[in-house]
């Protein structure tokens, strides 16, 4: 218990906050990390796997993506971009890192959405005459957000875990709070950056269900 | 505090100097920065310096390439222990979540008002980053490989019990009847028809466990207990290309040929679902 009082000093403490090292900083990184880096995986996954799903081909692919990026250390991945070239433009590594982990799940999901979209459906649609593009993006696109909106969903969640991890490789963000912490052998400082990680993930996860609740029922999937 | 938080990553200026001027200097500390504390990942460097180092000499561990031979033969001990490790980190923690997660997804089954705690319990814990979570743990383990066990447990437990549930809530209600119509009682119910048939979802969930936990062993360097992960971290500090690169590639091998494993005994456990799909 003295452990989280001592945690909860360190969070209330005002001379944390600011600064380059400052938890501030440190959460505005790791919140621009990981919108720049949703959005960044959104615009390289997305396009490809609607294309994909529009054309029912490269379905190994999309699906196989996913297992392949879980059996990948992300801790890994973080270290040999820092020992390549693209480690000497600062965040590079974290960035790179980041949208890689965060493509696989965007890709998969939205891929499956776009080929469980009833084929009766999209049969109609040929027959009243709908160009590809149409039945693109006016018939399979929106059947299928309910599931890439999931993908989304999943991708977040793992970009902020990503980001976390960065810190081990020098990354910034709140991750960095937490490896500080242990190399001052500071156990309430590494419990406060990882209550602030928690609390940040969850906060992410929580938008999403909330979004989820608000949407129209046609965007939830008719759950 | 300023300045103390800089760990990791060096500037630009340290170059990425050859971390080793002889065979001898093995995973040393050369230009890494200088960690204070409890923060004692264990790096090991062999001993064998066979006289005075003069001139270095022109091996592939000189120039600190990505791919060494000679890093594998001369530090075969060192990967083969982490390796044990790894496997004895990962075998432990989702052995401990299969036992937690099994009674747990069984309850869940049996008793609606068990399932929705259960399920939103499991959710929030997947959803705190594995880092923050071996970070939390700390005050309750310390810097012990019980820290790592005990984090990687929660996240198995969290995609078993998911797994496990989904594949109960499968079984067809006519099957349960047809059973309970025989005369099983609940308990036989459960053990020869319901976890049978549960299988195939649990085997899935078990391949997905320890996948990720292979995967998440890494993070454990953190405490000084990565298995490979302490490898890579002290890669990372020294440069050390072909020590990273070999622990990763080692890291991900470990995770397919488990995923292979588990596939195969699901094979022969289930011959039901194989005789399906011919």
């Amino acid at each position: 218990m003295s452990t989280l009082a001592a945690s909860w000093d360190w969070l209330t403490d005002p001379a944390h906050w600011p600064g380059e090292d400052g938890i501030r900083h440190r959460l505005l990184q790791h919140l621009v990390l990981t919108v720049v880096c949703l959005l960044l995986s959104c615009l390289i996954a997305l396009p490809v796997a609607l294309v994909l799903g529009h054309l029912g081909k490269g379905g190994a692919l999309a699906v196989n993506i996913s297992n392949v990026g879980r059996a990948v250390p992300t801790f890994a991945v973080l270290v040999l971009l820092l020992l390549t070239p693209v480690g000497r433009w600062g965040e590079g590594p974290t960035v790179v890192a980041l949208v890689l982990f965060a493509v696989p799940p965007l890709l998969t999901n939205a891929y499956v959405g776009m080929r469980e979209v009833d084929r009766g459906v999209v049969q109609a649609a040929r027959g009243m005459g709908m160009t590809g593009r149409q039945l693109l993006f006016r018939v399979e696109l929106p059947l299928s957000l309910p599931l890439l909106l999931n993908g989304v969903r999943i991708a977040a969640v793992q970009l902020v875990a990503t980001a976390t991890i960065a810190a081990l490789a020098g990354g910034g963000g709140l991750g960095r709070i937490i490896t500080a912490g242990f190399n001052l052998a500071s156990t309430p400082m590494v419990v406060a950056g990882a209550l602030l990680v928690a609390v940040f993930a969850l906060l992410v996860e929580a938008a999403f269900e909330v979004a989820e609740r608000l949407a129209p029922k046609w965007a939830r999937g008719g759950r | 505090m300023p300045g103390s938080a800089r760990s990791g990553r060096k500037t630009p200026g340290a170059g990425a100097p050859p971390p080793l001027t002889g065979t001898a200097a093995g995973a040393g500390e050369t230009g890494a920065p200088t960690r204070t504390g409890h923060h004692n990942a264990p790096i090991r460097s062999p001993d064998r310096c066979n006289g005075p180092v003069t001139a270095p000499p022109d091996d592939c561990l000189a120039r600190n390439e990505w791919i060494c031979g000679a890093y594998l033969s001369t530090r075969r001990q060192v990967l083969f222990d982490a390796v044990v490790q790894h496997l004895q980190l990962t075998f432990l923690s989702v052995l401990i979540g299969l036992i937690i997660a099994l009674p747990l997804a069984v309850l869940a089954r049996r008793w609606r008002w068990v399932a929705g705690p259960v399920l939103a319990g499991t959710t929030i814990l997947y959803t705190i980053p594995s880092l923050a979570m071996f970070s939390l743990l700390l005050p309750l383990y310390g810097l012990s490989a019980g820290l790592v066990v005990a984090g990687l447990v929660l996240y198995s437990l969290t995609l078993l019990v998911r797994n496990l549930l989904a594949g109960l809530r499968a079984v067809p209600e006519e099957t349960r009847q047809a059973a309970r119509g025989l005369g099983h009682g609940p308990v036989r119910l459960l053990l020869t028809v319901e976890l049978p048939l549960a299988l195939p979802a649990a085997m899935a969930g078990l391949r997905i466990a320890t996948v990720s936990a292979v995967s998440l062993v890494t993070v454990g360097a953190i405490v000084g207990f990565g298995g490979l992960g302490n490898l890579i971290y002290s890669g990372m500090n020294t440069y050390f290309k072909a020590q990273v690169l070999t622990a990763s590639v080692l890291c991900v091998l470990i995770a397919v040929a488990a995923d292979l494993l588990l596939l195969g005994v699901q094979r022969l456990i289930t011959p039901w679902a194989r005789a399906d799909r011919a």
